[in-house]
């Protein structure tokens, strides 16, 4: 029982796209597999006929500032990722995420594209892509179009990517400006369960001592990766203290939609420690800011 | 399509692309370069490490077309050949001198990421490593060596000066070569990746096995169509329970184990095998298996030991659901709880856990022209497999031969037999070699796993901190089959009350048959588990009693003259208080109240505590059981020695304490001695590798082998230069006669030429034990070690860090103290395991951990510092004074760091593995109060 038939290494985005086209039997874009091969192993995906390598594809392997954003292709190895000097500056948040992947074997294949594709509502990178207002750019037979990150996912592991039609060719960030900054964390359990308990990115702009901007993303804070808004918006034009800081947790613990998960948590342990992160990590991003 | 062009180790290959092909099986099967492993199969242990395009990466979810056009660097790749010789890079060379090799399956791995972290960073620090190696799994856990090794060879790297070799003790006991670091002999094989385990090996027309399992947890075979099976192309033979020519139940101790249920039959577990098949490739034998068809009349699942004895249960089993009811006693309770001033009682669970020994379970038999069935395995217990598959194959035992391979791991997982008869039977039915390799699924489903346990412990002490009566009350959970069941059961029974001298004691314990996996030996046997509810209670019994926790412990230590549990009176060699000592000083050194808390200024959320723990370990099998083990010894013409049994090397190091005990009796250099181990026509029996018994029982059998060819010499040159045997000294690597030299290639000749062939085996029984209830000697060594361990407690989250862990053990005299330190510092993070990473979670008779990502076992970032303190208090009849210390190094650690969980936020952790959310429930409750 082979995993793939027929495997396919386009050069460019065009030959991916006929190659859609012309698919004899299921076909699904593969970067690094890491976790498309073991679903497909386990059965926890439909066989497939065709898999569509885009690690050839050289638009989707570029990482570059691009028109006053940050351009970071879909097929970039999150390795690339952690240690590329425009990230750090730009999107520490995405760069925190991904050094906390896995092992450098499987940072140097795994991609962003196949993170968001997968759609979980708490994978790292997506959790911090969501923080820094990425958009994600998709490429399908009727062109190329962006799309706001929160508008790929329609549910927990469902993505609204068409399968088989369109294809991630990056994602755009945009440029992180003086007294802006982000940070992501985490809190994991040590047992066999590869996904966070929950996880944290924020992202904000200091204007003096008051946050003029924010985005706060938590995972798994409901069925798709998730923002919180209220939260976001009790801190916005106002100073960091222990008073607004309060206030955030309890906005974003009044909209947040923690569940419980089997042997990963239960919804009341998430919504008891989520005030800690939530705190730990604005504050660290608050004082990045700052220092920007 | 266009052909996979690509280097491999400066070499260009191209090859016709294979649909669903990942780049491991093109290099291992196709390039034959097996030095890169497959440990899961599922991108989480990482010893497929390859770099591709100078970056490493995990060759098994890597599809072998993206490698075309690229450049591959595997294991076989790093070292350089030099007309014969091979020079190693300083990294597999400081692997192999600072004792990161054991088993060494994952160590390709472990090498081509640290390979590639140098390139990028030629001036690591203990971070940057540990960063590197994040998921790489080692399983003999030698964590802290690989770090060093690395460090190491990154300072070789860049100053162009040798390796620095590590700093290690000898033994205070050490002779001429035993008691002095010793590398291993198969080191330089396996940081070079030509070691050979089973899977590497192939055979001309070898054919490729599945089985087909139950995969329900109870019920009845009712129906059983293999024709689709046996009609699809490529299919060579499926065989069924009708086909099997001999007894149709195997097992270690009780036969009980079905080959294959039949119709009719039985299925107890989802692991039971209902056909095999034999086919030309692996994926014709996989889809072929998935083709056969079966029904089951389904019953109710027994799904805990506790269960399993309730009245009106299903019974598992034709005498009933009970294994074995095991009795401890000693004293009168009643008396003993009457002098109590202080009782406590309370009740532990301790969860299934799996041996996750990175390679996967594999078999291969090879017919031969003669009639008789080779198998080719990996097995702790090489006659015990003989005799299995004799009698399933309704064979005389001399027509099979086990030719035991290297072993990735074992750790007590690979005592039962798992494909050994199915190979012999596919492997006779079809007269073609037939390899059967498990994948980590089925590793996961099918191997005797460690009892889960339920240990209620009740403890009488008085004021001043002597214990006066402690009652157990133990289930355990042996799952669908014996396996060694009730053996381990009786350890964890008579190892209940901890390593203390108590005057009444009572346990007893029921082994129950559930619908679980079968629970077997594990490293620690039993005493891993009950060592965890008394250590517990020890330190609840020391707070009620407001004395300190090592207090407590040394005022009720076993010591010489103590009569324990079972009424066997200790004469020697019983090192604990010492262990207790120097565990307790060290642990001062850094702090002189190492069990109040200690909050962290920067983050007050981080609590850190130290905890403590003793516990005692037999050598042996005891309890009556005769422990025998036959070396054989041989001088070659060449002057060269080989020591032969048939015990298991898994990684732990026998091999080279046999090595250096034959030559530290025949006075010659270790690299004189060869050493062939695990082959039942060629080696001697030197029984079971289980219960901490090689170092002591095989250990003594090539020790006295030798020491009767030594005799033997001496005898004949005596005589033959008509001198008095005192007057013949062996120096050296030469014996003196009287003023002749002689080289040992010319005692070999001299010997030969008067009709005599240099060469002596023995058969070494231990001292006789007694069985349980009968008083006297249970056991002829115990071990014992006390372990302190600091950790640092979130309270906001719950969550749970070990920081340091000391640890002193006993082992009589330490004959290689470079393999002990591995064995000691890989003991403690499977403890540490055992305490906050693993559980085997089985729903219903289901499995739920069946794969290696649902199964964490500790990795690098986990490793505490370690310190090893080793005590030699010398066993008369030991080797050299050693005793056994596989098993006593892992078994204090759970308990030490679940105390120091206890001292550091006040929470009592009575249910493995630690759970982080209960423990922050708890501290809200608390604040809420």
């Amino acid at each position: 029982m082979n995993l793939w038939q027929e495997y396919l290494r386009p050069t460019n985005l065009s030959q991916a796209l006929q190659a859609f086209a012309e698919a004899p039997g299921p076909i699904l874009p593969i970067a690094g597999g890491t976790d498309l091969l073991l679903d497909l192993e386990q059965g926890r995906h439909a066989p497939v006929h065709t898999l569509l390598d885009v690690t050839s594809i050289e638009e989707l392997n570029r990482l570059e500032v691009r028109g006053g954003e940050l351009f970071i292709g879909a097929a970039v190895p999150v390795n690339r990722i952690v240690l590329d000097p425009l990230v750090r500056a730009h999107a520490e948040a995405l760069t925190e995420a991904c050094a906390l992947i896995a092992g450098p074997q499987v940072r140097n294949v795994a991609s962003l594209g196949g993170n968001v594709a997968h759609a979980l509502p708490a994978a790292d990178g997506t959790i911090a892509l969501l923080a820094l207002n990425a958009q994600a750019e998709v490429a399908s037979p009727s062109g190329i179009c962006r799309v706001p990150l929160k508008d790929l996912f329609v549910g927990p592991g469902k993505s609204s990517l068409k399968h088989g039609e369109e294809l991630f060719v990056g994602f755009y960030l945009p440029l992180s400006t003086p007294h802006q900054a982000s940070c992501f964390k985490r809190i994991m359990r040590p047992q066999g369960v590869a996904l966070p308990i929950i996880n944290l990115a924020i992202s904000l702009e200091r204007t003096e001592d008051l946050i003029s901007q924010i985005r706060i993303a938590v995972g798994p804070g409901g069925p798709t990766p998730w923002r919180g808004t209220d939260a976001e918006k009790t801190l916005t034009d106002k100073p960091l203290n222990m008073e607004t800081v309060d206030d955030a947790v309890e906005a974003l613990l009044a909209q947040v939609g923690f569940r419980s998960s089997p042997r990963r948590a239960s919804a009341d342990y998430r919504r008891r420690i989520v005030t800690g992160l939530l705190k730990d990590v604005l504050e660290t991003a608050w004082k990045r800011a700052e220092q920007e | 399509m266009a052909n996979i062009n690509l280097l491999v180790n400066g070499e260009l290959h191209s090859l016709e692309p294979v649909p669903g092909e990942t780049l491991s099986t093109l290099l291992r099967q196709r390039l034959r370069l097996t030095g890169t492993k497959i440990g899961c199969d599922e991108a989480e242990c990482a010893s497929c490490t390859v770099l591709v395009d100078g970056e490493p990466v995990v060759s098994c979810v890597y599809p072998a077309e993206r490698a075309d056009g690229r450049s591959v660097v595997t294991i076989e790749g790093l070292a350089q050949r030099e007309h014969e010789d091979t020079k190693l890079h300083p990294l597999q060379e400081a692997f192999v001198e600072h004792g990161a090799v054991q088993c060494g399956f994952c160590i390709p791995g472990q090498i081509m990421t640290a390979y590639a972290l140098l390139q990028q960073n030629p001036n690591p620090d203990s971070a940057d490593v540990r960063f590197a190696l994040k998921d790489t799994l080692c399983r003999c856990a030698g964590y802290p060596a690989i770090e060093n090794a690395i460090l190491a060879a990154a300072q070789a790297l860049r100053t162009g000066e040798p390796v620095p070799k590590p700093r290690i003790p000898d033994s205070i006991h050490a002779h001429k070569s035993v008691g002095h670091s010793y590398t291993r002999h198969d080191g330089v094989d396996k940081v070079i990746g030509t070691a050979m385990y089973t899977d590497d090996l192939v055979f001309d027309g070898m054919l490729y096995a599945r089985v087909r399992r139950a995969m329900i947890p109870h019920g009845f075979l009712t129906k059983l169509d293999i024709s689709k099976a046996k009609a699809l192309p490529g299919v060579a033979a499926v065989l069924t329970a009708e086909d099997i020519p001999g007894e149709h139940k195997h097992g270690l101790v009780i036969y009980d184990w079905p080959v294959m249920v039949g119709i009719g039959e039985r299925a107890r577990y989802v692991g039971d095998a209902i056909a095999i098949v034999a086919a030309e490739t692996q994926e014709i034998a996989e889809q072929a298996a998935a083709l056969i068809e079966a029904e089951f009349d389904l019953q109710p699942v027994i799904t805990n030991p506790v269960q399993a004895r309730q009245e009106g249960v299903p019974q598992i089993h034709e005498k009933g659901n009970l294994l074995k009811h095991i009795k401890v006693r000693k004293g009168d309770m009643e008396k003993g709880f009457a002098e109590a001033d202080v009782i406590l009682e309370h009740t532990f669970h301790t969860p299934t856990y799996d041996h996750a020994f990175i390679e996967p379970e594999c078999s291969i038999g090879v017919p031969t022209p003669e009639g008789r069935m080779e198998i080719y395995v990996g097995s702790q217990i090489p006659y015990q497999d003989r005799t299995q598959v004799a009698r399933a194959m309704g064979w005389p035992e001399e027509r099979i031969r086990i030719v035991g391979q290297l072993m990735g791991g074992g750790f007590g997982g690979k005592e039962d037999v798992m494909g050994q008869i199915h190979v012999a039977m596919l492997a006779n039915a079809t007269q073609r070699p037939v390899k059967l390799l498990f994948d980590r699924h089925e590793s996961l489903l099918v191997h005797p796993k460690r009892h889960a346990t339920q240990i209620h412990v009740k403890i009488g002490a008085k004021k001043d901190g002597r214990i006066v009566a402690c009652e157990t009350e133990l289930y355990g959970d042996t799952g669908a089959y014996a396996s060694l069941g009730e053996k381990v059961m009786t350890r964890a029974t008579t190892h209940s009350a901890g390593p203390y001298d108590i005057e009444h004691v009572r346990a007893d314990c029921y082994a129950m048959y559930t619908n679980n996996p079968p629970a077997g030996a594990f490293r620690g046997f039993g005493v891993t588990q009950s060592a965890f509810a008394v250590e517990s209670m020890m330190d609840m019994l020391a707070e009620r009693l407001g004395i300190e926790p090592v207090e407590l412990r040394r005022k009720n230590a076993l010591h010489v003259g103590s009569v324990t549990n079972t009424g066997q009176l200790l004469r020697e060699s019983v090192g604990l208080t010492e262990c207790i000592d120097r565990v307790d000083a060290k642990m001062r050194e850094q702090t002189p109240h190492p069990f109040e808390p200690v909050i962290d200024p920067a983050h007050p959320s981080l609590v850190r505590a130290w905890g403590f723990a003793g516990a005692y370990k037999n050598t042996g099998l005891g309890g009556g059981a005769p422990d025998i083990s036959n070396a054989e010894v041989e001088l070659y013409d060449n002057g060269t020695f080989e020591v032969r049994s048939s015990s298991a090397e898994m990684g732990q190091g026998l091999v080279t304490v046999m090595r250096l005990t034959v030559a530290e009796e025949m006075a010659v250099a270790p690299e004189q001695v060869k050493v062939l181990v695990m082959d039942t026509d060629l080696t001697p029996n030197g029984g079971p590798t289980t219960a901490s018994r090689q170092t002591y029982v095989t250990g003594n059998a090539s020790r006295y082998a030798a020491k009767t060819l030594r005799d033997a010499i001496t005898a004949t040159m005596a005589e033959k230069y008509d001198v008095r045997p005192e007057q013949i000294r062996f120096e050296n690597g030469i014996v003196h006669v009287n003023g002749h030299s002689l080289t040992y290639a010319e005692v070999a000749k001299e010997m030969k030429s008067l009709g005599q062939r240099p060469r002596a085996l023995y058969e070494y029984e231990a001292p006789r034990t007694q069985p349980l209830g009968t008083g006297g000697d249970m056991h002829f060594a115990f071990s014992f070690g006390v372990q302190a361990a600091e950790v640092e407690v979130n309270k906001l989250t719950g969550e749970v860090r070990v920081l340091k862990v000391i640890s002193a053990n006993d082992v009589g005299m330490a004959v290689n103290p470079l393999g002990l330190q591995g064995q000691v510092e890989g003991g403690v993070m499977m403890g540490l395991g055992n305490a906050l990473t693993e559980e085997f979670i089985m729903e219903n008779g289901y499995v739920v951990t069946d794969r290696l990502a649902r199964y964490r076992i500790p990795g690098i970032m986990l490793t505490p510092e370690i310190t090893s303190i080793i005590v030699e208090h010398p066993t008369a009849e030991g080797p050299y004074g050693a005793k056994g210390v596989g098993e006593i190094c892992s078994i204090p650690t759970t308990p030490a760091i679940t105390n120091a969980i206890y001292n550091a936020v006040g929470v009592r952790i009575d249910k493995l593995p630690v759970d982080q959310e209960l423990i922050a429930q708890e501290l809200w409750e608390r604040e809420a109060e």
